[in-house]
């Protein structure tokens, strides 16, 4: 466990907009930036922090694919295949016939498929456990986490630097990541 | 950063800042609830065991023990089901759509909204289960699973079978798409918890936050998730009511067969949805204190909405009556002339009192801002959609097309019954809802606070 330990340095922000420009200006300085954590949804700080378009989008797509994959042979199988029959003067294979099936089938199978690769890649389940570097994180105050080990600055500038970016608080955090 | 014109009304009043948002709405779930809550919650509980008796007997007893016959073989139990259906569809309807088009307004209530949609598409998914009997060998009727009845698979031709498909994949994605939303929330009441020294409650609300703390990135994820699950919701939604008439509209029933259906449908669930949102919403808003989140800007906003679903509505009766008549077909014509001048005249002309006229009434900025005037006219509502499906399914069966067999439908204590069980389901739900989980979207709301909050529009 030589991970065990690890030392941080946290500053609170009371404002998006003033958190925003600390991004910069603390990336500007050459200091490399743990992570963000916020209460809610800050529109344009993957920007700032260099974080690229997420790519669930595309999970989506295939797993809707799948499923529309699947409904089609599960349907044709039974349908036409293993036990035709004629329904309502329709053919064998009456397409029509499978839109719905199909589309609830790709909706289901898509959104499932979506959420389940969000929960695997963003690490959310039932046992598992934030990383806190504050409390209020998920209150009212938004908490910029720097690792030390990842940083040739010292600390001490760095704090000096967090302050003048407009932190309210700048504390010490030692965390077993 | 997001401008916007400080003509518009702040959707967050008060002046609140992001602390007030977290404590005013965890409150709800910190503290203990007020005794109306107990009194709300035993009266559900009381109608949920009275309705329990009645699905007992019908399952013991089977489904002779409704007022069906021969003639009338679908009546309250398809009425309630399309209407409960109805009702399930404001939820995602208002956070799928609403998100798309950028409405804002949509975020103080679309998590009560959603509750509601979860809770309400349980109640109508009774009645199919129910109406089977035999509730045991019900699964291999509706799933497409291998069975001792030759190689006989369900049939993919029958609405009813797209409807199983549809319900539950409106439901498993709607509650989905709520429970997304709730997890960063129920992180706020975790990490509250553990500041206040609150094990149990931080233990509890920390496994249904999925260790959520909040990340840049994980945010980053989320609201493509959102929007997403958003995109696939909209056209789930819409295509829920239309499966649901087509149920009726495949059929060669008179009054039934019609293409107009699905649009008219879809129009008419959105109605009632919100008319019930409403309800709701006038009570928790009241109840919890939350005149500051759920302003009357938002009430007046679904009032328009009900305006605009009513007027289609209402176009769409009158569109039944032309075509009826157009159409040439005397079984047709025959068909509306008995609704609305034969044995159930009542039923068509409180369906046309309630859902054309009432909703009228909206046009008037006075009443569609004025509280109670909105409140009676939602329960009206309500009422009047619930007339219409009545409508639709028995005045098209009872006068079928021989004489001889003309009845009348006549429902039981134990329709009764059925229809209070779902009720007392439904409001259970949502009051436990109310008490254990945030009712307002506070990570949403919060986004929001610094740019239509009352602090800076005053400014």
């Amino acid at each position: 466990m030589d991970e065990k330990g690890k030392k941080f340095i946290v500053g609170i922000y009371e404002d998006e907009d003033i958190l925003l420009n600390a991004i910069s200006s603390v990336k500007d300085k050459g200091i490399n930036i743990y992570e963000v954590y916020s209460p809610f949804p800050v529109h344009g700080i993957e920007n700032k922090l260099g974080y690229k378009r997420s790519r669930l989008s595309i999970a989506a797509f295939c797993f809707g694919f799948l499923g529309l994959c699947l409904a089609l042979t599960m349907m044709i199988g039974m349908m036409t295949i293993d036990w035709p029959m004629i329904i309502g003067g329709k053919d064998f294979l009456p397409l029509p016939v499978f839109i719905p099936v199909t589309f609830e089938m790709t909706v289901l199978l898509s959104a499932f498929g979506m959420v389940g690769t969000f929960f695997v890649v963003s690490d959310l389940k039932p046992w598992g456990i934030p990383k806190t570097f504050d409390l209020r994180s998920t209150d009212d105050k938004h908490v910029m986490a720097i690792e030390l080990g990842d940083n040739k600055i010292d600390s001490k500038k760095i704090k000096t630097i967090l302050n003048t970016t407009g932190a309210s608080e700048v504390n010490d955090k030692v965390m077993d990541l | 950063m997001h401008v916007e014109s400080k003509l518009r009304k702040p959707l967050i009043t008060g002046g609140k800042t992001i602390k007030d948002v977290s404590d005013d709405i965890c409150i709800r779930v910190e503290e203990k609830p007020s005794w109306m809550w107990y009194v709300a919650m035993i009266i559900s509980n009381i109608t949920l065991i009275i309705g329990a008796y009645a699905v007992y007997r019908t399952l013991w007893d089977g489904i002779g023990m409704w007022g069906l016959n021969k003639t009338v073989m679908w009546a309250w139990d398809i009425t309630n089901f399309v209407w409960w259906v109805g009702i399930g569809h404001a939820g995602t309807l208002i956070s799928a759509i609403l998100l798309l088009f950028r409405q804002r307004w949509r975020m103080a209530i679309n998590r009560s909204a959603e509750a509601m949609t979860i809770f309400a598409v349980i109640c109508a998914a009774m009645f199919p289960l129910l109406h089977m009997g035999r509730l045991w060998i019900g699964l291999i009727w509706v799933l497409p699973l291998p069975n001792t009845y030759g190689s006989l698979w369900v049939n993919f031709a029958s609405p009813l079978l797209w409807d199983v498909f549809a319900i539950t994949t409106y439901f498993s994605v709607s509650l989905v798409f709520w429970y997304i939303g709730l997890i960063p929330d129920f992180a706020t009441i975790r990490d509250r918890a553990k500041i206040a020294g609150r094990k149990i409650s931080a233990v509890i609300y920390g496994a249904l936050s999925f260790g959520w703390d909040g990340a840049a990135k994980t945010w980053s994820r989320y609201e493509t998730v959102s929007l997403v699950l958003a995109g696939l919701a909209t056209p789930l939604v819409l295509s829920v009511h239309t499966i649901v008439s087509m149920d009726f509209a495949t059929s060669v029933i008179p009054g039934w067969h019609t293409t107009i259906f699905p649009p008219y449908f879809v129009a008419g669930a959105i109605f009632s949805g919100f008319a019930m949102v409403l309800t709701l919403l006038i009570i928790t808003r009241r109840v919890y204190k939350l005149e500051d989140y759920i302003t009357i800007k938002h009430l007046e906003l679904m009032n328009i909405v009900i305006i605009v679903t009513g007027s289609i509505v209402g176009i769409a009766y009158l569109t039944e009556l032309f075509m009826a008549w157009y159409s040439g077909v005397e079984y047709e014509q025959y068909a509306f002339y008995n609704r609305v001048t034969g044995p159930y005249w009542w039923a068509y002309w409180s369906m046309m009192t309630c859902n054309v006229i009432s909703p009228q009434l909206f046009w008037f900025k006075k009443i569609r801002t004025n509280i109670a005037a909105t409140f009676i006219i939602s329960i009206i509502v309500n009422i009047g959609m619930w007339f219409e499906r009545f409508v639709i399914i028995v005045t098209s069966l009872h006068r079928d097309f021989l004489p001889s067999s003309w009845a009348m439908f006549y429902p039981t204590i134990y329709d009764v019954g059925m229809y209070l069980f779902t009720f007392g389901l439904f409001f259970t739900a949502f009051l436990a809802f109310s008490r254990f989980f945030p009712v307002i979207n506070m990570a949403e709301v919060k986004s929001i606070l610094k740019h239509t909050g009352e602090k800076v529009k005053i400014k």
